[in-house]
């Protein structure tokens, strides 16, 4: 479904990502872990080139991502949906038109089959009684749901998470893992970036450990927690739990 | 008594006042189209300059910072009697509606051109990350957003232009003050410039107070 290969980025002369190798079946959650700075972010940002990879190549479906320019690549990034830690709804606009805007101006539905869509998404996170309200009158959990919704909206082939529950007061997350959670079961492609953990045991096909721009172990959730190869993940397990361990 | 004689003549007054009346219009026909066409010309080069071309930057910034710089009065005097020695002959209202509206393009691109880099980089984010174009995450998501946080600054930016119409005073433009000034000159009374001053108030006041319930409309906590 999504095939990233060779995958390299820097900026100016700090290299970033170096060969990085990642491919994702249709219905897998894969989940990406790694101490900060190790690039995770930038390798999720690259998936829709809101970094530009300095080269290399993703493919979703086969269609080469890296490939598109202008309408094109606006025409591939609706098949890529995405999440963000800092949510960025638009504050000026209701819930309800959050999650229509992209689907009439990019998809061109028309106002009304969005609206159902949208009410639909918003409805699937637990939020149609707050379409609505303006962003600001919802709490950091709602807001990240009704971006999730907002994405599903243009009904995308992978979701993108880029540590969607970091933002988030620590009452909040399960409502927003539960609606992950649901959508795995759903059968949504899946690449997510987080710290949580115990969600990775739980929800995750496949774990990947990043640390310094390289892929450095991958493998079932199991196999990561239960018995790690390398050194630096067991150094970056332990750092996690140091009781546990 | 003496004050209301020199400030408040009633004859004065009724004798002058059908003058003022015509004056307050030109001042309102001129003030509307300087604000209009300013903050249209202002919207349109912020705009532009969000494509970060250099042959587009460039002259919009120095466009803006020349606008800024320089006393309108100069720039009035400098197009109505220098220009007619290159054989362009403007008419009084047409410099006050080019020089008023320029100086009010060059306040209202950088207000814009604030708001719009004051949106959060995440908004553009999530805008292209939906599918919208550049054009249309400027224009749906960049742009609304940079207009409210502009709101206030623009109102004061419009007022203190549209006052400088009185500045037509200088080349023979009929607006407020240059009818009530020269009816003063022939009446000797200060009365005229008293009724100056209150259709100023009468047409700023109310802008005023729009502005503010506009500031309020369009307040939201983020």
């Amino acid at each position: 479904m999504l095939e990233i290969n060779q995958l390299e980025k820097s900026f100016g002369d700090t290299q970033v990502l170096t060969s990085i190798d990642l491919s994702v079946k249709p219905g897998e959650l894969v989940f990406v872990i790694g101490p900060s700075g190790s690039g995770k972010s930038t390798m999720l940002r690259c998936c829709n080139r809101l970094e530009e990879p300095t080269s290399g190549s993703i493919l979703l479906d086969g269609e080469h991502v890296t490939a598109c320019h202008g309408a094109a690549l606006d025409k591939m990034r609706l098949k890529i949906g995405m999440v963000f830690q800092g949510f960025h709804l638009y504050p000026h606009k209701s819930v309800l038109a959050n999650v229509m805007l992209a689907q009439v101006k990019a998809l061109k539905r028309s106002k009304e089959e969005a609206k159902a869509r949208a009410m639909e998404m918003l409805d699937h996170v637990g939020l149609a009684h707050k379409a609505d309200a303006m962003p600001s009158e919802l709490s950091g959990g709602q807001q990240q749901r009704v971006a999730i919704a907002r994405a599903l909206a243009l009904d995308p082939k992978v979701m993108l998470f880029d540590e969607p529950t970091s933002a988030l007061d620590p009452e909040l997350v399960g409502s927003v893992l539960k609606v992950m959670k649901q959508l795995r079961d759903e059968g949504m492609t899946m690449v997510v970036v987080s710290h949580e953990m115990d969600f990775a045991r739980e929800a995750a096909d496949r774990v990947v450990f990043m640390d310094g721009g390289v892929v450095v172990e991958a493998g079932t959730p199991e196999e990561i927690f239960g018995s790690p190869k390398s050194e630096r993940l067991r150094a970056f397990l332990s750092r996690l739990h140091p009781s546990a361990s | 008594m003496r004050f209301l004689d020199t400030f408040f003549d009633g004859a004065v007054m009724a004798k002058y006042l059908p003058d003022l009346l015509s004056a307050i219009v030109t001042t309102l026909w001129l003030s509307v189209i300087i604000v209009l066409g300013g903050l249209a010309l202002g919207l349109v080069l912020a705009c532009l300059r969000t494509l970060g071309r250099w042959y587009l930057t460039l002259p919009i910034v120095a466009f803006a910072d020349i606008g800024r710089a320089l006393p309108p009065l100069v720039v009035i005097l400098i197009f109505y009697f220098g220009l007619p020695g290159l054989g362009l002959n403007l008419s009084g209202p047409m410099v006050l509606i080019l020089v008023l509206g320029g100086v009010l393009a060059a306040f209202a691109e950088e207000i814009f051109w604030a708001g719009l880099t004051a949106v959060a980089k995440g908004q553009w984010e999530a805008g292209r990350a939906t599918g919208l174009s550049f054009a249309q995450t400027l224009f749906e998501i960049a742009l609304p957003q940079a207009i409210r946080m502009g709101i206030p600054p623009l109102v004061n930016r419009a007022l203190a232009i549209t006052k400088m119409t009185a500045l037509g005073s200088v080349i023979g433009v009929k607006e407020i003050l240059a009818v009530s000034s020269s009816a003063q000159s022939f009446s000797g009374s200060a009365t005229p410039l008293t009724m100056a001053a209150l259709a100023y108030l009468a047409i700023f006041l109310p802008v005023v107070i729009l502005s503010r319930l506009l500031e309020r409309r369009y307040a939201w906590a983020v």
